[in-house]
């Protein structure tokens, strides 16, 4: 389509077979995922594969539905790593999650009941 | 006309292409800024569902009918809805209008195919009696542990991130009807920013969907036992 050779800046768009082919790989991840949801497994082994998952199909839909794999590599490098920065960064929180779970108290027995109110007469 | 008509016109040598140092209209530009502190914004939310499920004890009441066949034709709506909307552009880009509008109507349709199915998914669950502040009562029964209930922020959290995308699904139809109306008048690179937008609202489902979704399957059948 853009083969004109000399234009670089003529973006190269991708074929619709090409984006067939992403969304048909897109399905299979999430229906992996369906899958995944029903196996037993530790829950953050099951975290960490879904959110690899999900992180190949954002990169897939970033690069060829957004068409960031066409742009140009100073757009890619002025957007993308300061977001992951950002995002990392929000995980500072977690140590204090972990910890707060361990504050709650753990009833050993069923709470006293209110004593029944004294009636007058 | 626009300064991005000329884009194109000087020497394609990085920084010293001089205004135009990453090739793109300052639109869509703009688009790509947005975008960014967007991600930001639920990226925000997800961490803190996922701070507030770390620390308390969490249900996962979702079971396969209607919870996850739901989300998962929800998911198929909305990665379709990228297809089509990548074929609109495609058709834009060559310069054929009236092809793009259709494509364009097509990621429309699935869009609104998708917030219908959300709003039945919510109506389920807040028939069976789930809030923003409180859970069912047989939520609480099943999964309490060791005499500790379950976080009421369930709700919350649930409302609060999948209301916010269906926000961004619901405001991206109105913002697409808009261009597809207006195509004729439109220039390639509009109908391209509004595709930017479309899809990615539809990679922000790509984590809302596992980690709300996937992560709160009912494996056990823990609900199953308690019902009467």
């Amino acid at each position: 389509m853009s083969d004109h050779g000399a234009h670089v800046d003529e973006h190269f768009s991708g074929s619709n077979k090409l984006f067939i082919s992403i969304w048909v790989w897109l399905l299979i991840l999430t229906l992996l995922e369906i899958f995944l949801a029903y196996r037993p497994m530790d829950l953050f082994f099951m975290l960490t594969i879904l959110l690899g998952l999900s992180l190949i199909k954002a990169a897939l839909i970033m690069a060829y539905f957004m068409h960031l794999k066409f742009e140009r590599l100073s757009l890619i490098l002025t957007l993308i790593p300061a977001l992951v920065v950002c995002i990392l960064l929000l995980f500072v929180f977690f140590p204090d999650s972990f910890r707060s779970l361990g504050l709650r108290y753990q009833y050993k027995e069923a709470p006293a009941l209110a004593p029944a109110p004294v009636e007058d007469h | 006309m626009s300064t991005e008509a000329r884009v194109g016109t000087f020497p394609a040598v990085d920084w010293e292409g001089g205004a135009f140092p990453y090739r793109v209209g300052h639109r869509k530009l703009g688009m790509w800024l947005f975008i960014i502190s967007d991600s930001l914004t639920f990226s925000a939310l997800l961490i803190g569902y996922s701070y507030l499920r770390a620390s308390n004890v969490w249900p996962t009441p979702f079971p396969f009918y209607p919870s996850i066949v739901f989300s998962s034709v929800m998911t198929f709506c909305l990665l379709s809805s990228s297809l089509t909307m990548v074929f609109g552009v495609s058709a834009s880009s060559k310069g054929e209008k009236a092809k793009a509008r259709k494509w364009i109507l097509a990621t429309i349709i699935f869009g609104v195919a998708f917030i219908v199915l959300h709003l039945i998914e919510w109506q389920h669950l807040m028939h069976e009696g789930l809030g923003p502040f409180y859970l069912p009562e047989h939520w609480v029964q099943a999964f309490s542990e060791n005499g500790v209930p379950p976080s009421p922020l369930f709700g919350a959290t649930f409302f609060a991130i999948t209301g916010l995308h269906m926000f961004h699904v619901a405001t991206g139809a109105i913002y697409l009807l808009v261009v597809a109306l207006r195509i004729n008048k439109l220039n390639h690179e509009d109908v391209e920013i509004s595709g930017l937008y479309w899809h990615f609202v539809d990679l922000v489902w790509m984590f809302v969907f596992p980690l709300i979704y996937i992560m709160s399957v009912d494996i056990g059948g823990r609900l199953a036992a308690v019902a009467h």
